[in-house]
């Protein structure tokens, strides 16, 4: 007898994209582009983060057909956003058979204390992350992989950086920690007792962690991979780019070879202009807040 | 193990708890030496795309020792790529993320618990090619000369039994 979406299943989609890029994508043409160039996966939503950043206004769950019409220009699995909290919108996702769905700091969130019950989905959730707590609330709220959320659409790796360097910094510490002292660090780090004697005891979340938010050129996904990631989100970066086809398969071939120089330096020869970057100082409030 | 991308390091740690060691291979001369591989899972396209780049097709062809592939692994092994394997697949022929799914198969008389992921099936298989198992009367493991290749993922489950086969 078959058992339907099981956890196992679900947090083992994250495994197989292990290793490779995710890219956001527009249109069905950008779609298209992405798997050709070797996209893991693509996220479907109607504006990249720098736009949604350029415009304000209220970001929302993206067009179900705009989403449709990406399900039918690839094979690749077809990610989409929902607002934190809201459910509504998740269902809507998983009614459309959405591979992944990113409940996701980039939207505007619609529920301010609470996030989705992702358990109540046969969808897997991926949910980002700022630090260890954050992640293991996620993964106690049934989130089957974390990304850590950087700041979207900056084109600005520096929040990446610190954001990836905190959890597994948070990781190696409680790694260090005796099995008495485990119960206070998990109501520091606000998170299920349960999920922080897993960590501590493997040395590793629960679930895969790629890196996310601020990721531009091959060096950003080679620096992500050797700083801990699992693989790498770029949104804004690639369509954002002077020349899409060419960063796309680039950052493809920096994330495979990430500990061999030569190979990265091949990968960014003469791509072009990558997409304009966010000083976050000079930023009018942060998307990895929310 | 073929190291493009996908799920290696779960089939890392189930050859290292059978007392094998795995080397990442991600280009031709990772080949050499090797006693056996490993196509694991991942996106079929992504792997298909580096193997290319990468100029490893034709190595790949002429390894010669025992192979086992995975999903897709499988896929990759088949006619529509390497041809290392003479059969078809269907890709995410079960449908999209939502119907993945865990079954019970029984392989050479085990009971192996496998983890279907938007997994594919077999078409066609070409003479010298043994079905294993089926799933809603689909080949989804198949053996031939010395390749096996599955539509699931033993790696996910913890199942050994495929791994030891490749390591006899």
């Amino acid at each position: 007898m078959k058992d339907l979406a099981t956890f196992r299943v679900k947090a083992g989609l994250a495994e197989m994209l292990k290793g490779g890029v995710i890219m956001d994508v527009v249109t069905a043409e950008q779609a298209c582009i992405a798997e050709d160039a070797g996209a893991v996966a693509v996220m479907a939503l109607e504006r990249v983060p720098s736009d949604i950043r350029k415009f304000g206004g209220v970001a929302r769950m993206s067009d179900p057909s705009m989403i449709e019409g990406i399900q039918a220009a690839v094979t690749i699995p077809v990610m989409a956003k929902a607002r934190i909290g809201h459910f509504a919108e998740a269902q809507v996702l998983q009614a459309l058979e959405i591979d992944y769905i990113d409940e996701s700091e980039v939207l505007t969130p619609a529920d301010e204390a609470n996030h989705i019950d992702k358990w109540a989905f046969e969808a897997p959730f991926v949910c980002g992350a700022t630090n260890l707590g954050e992640a293991l609330r996620r993964i106690a709220e049934g989130a089957a992989m974390i990304r850590t959320k950087g700041e979207a659409g900056t084109g600005n790796v520096v929040e990446a950086v610190r954001h990836m360097r905190t959890i597994t910094g948070d990781i190696r510490r409680l790694a260090a920690l005796e099995e008495n002292e485990l119960a206070t660090a998990a109501k520091d780090h606000g998170a299920p007792l349960e999920l922080v004697r897993t960590v501590a005891a493997e040395g590793k979340l629960p679930v895969v962690n790629f890196s996310a938010g601020g990721i531009a050129t091959p060096a950003d996904a080679a620096l992500m991979m050797q700083l801990g990631a699992e693989g790498v989100f770029v949104g804004s970066g690639i369509f954002k780019s002077e020349d899409p086809e060419r960063t796309a398969a680039a950052i493809v071939e920096a994330t495979t070879h990430f500990e061999d120089p030569v190979r990265v330096a091949g990968a960014s020869r003469g791509l072009g202009a990558a997409m304009p970057g966010l000083e976050i100082s000079e930023l009018d409030g942060l998307i990895q807040h929310r | 193990m073929l190291a493009l991308q996908g799920d290696f390091e779960a089939h890392t740690a189930i050859l290292e708890s059978l007392g094998a060691a795995a080397i990442m291979v991600r280009t031709p001369a990772g080949l050499d030496g090797l006693d056996g591989l490993i196509i694991p899972g991942g996106e079929s396209t992504t792997i298909a795309l580096g193997i290319e780049r990468e100029g490893l097709a034709d190595p790949l062809r002429e390894f010669g020792g025992p192979i086992l592939g995975t999903c897709a692994g499988m896929i990759v092994l088949g006619r529509e790529h390497l041809g290392i394997l003479d059969i078809s697949t269907r890709r995410n022929a079960f449908g999209r993320q939502v119907r993945s799914f865990e079954v019970d198969l029984d392989l050479w008389g085990e009971r192996v618990r496998a983890a279907f992921i938007r997994a594919p099936w077999v078409e066609e298989v070409g003479d010298g090619v043994e079905v294993l198992a089926e799933v809603d009367g689909h080949p989804i493991a198949v053996i031939g000369n010395n390749v096996l290749a599955v539509a699931f993922h033993p790696e996910i489950t913890g199942e050994t039994r495929l791994h030891r086969w490749l390591l006899a």
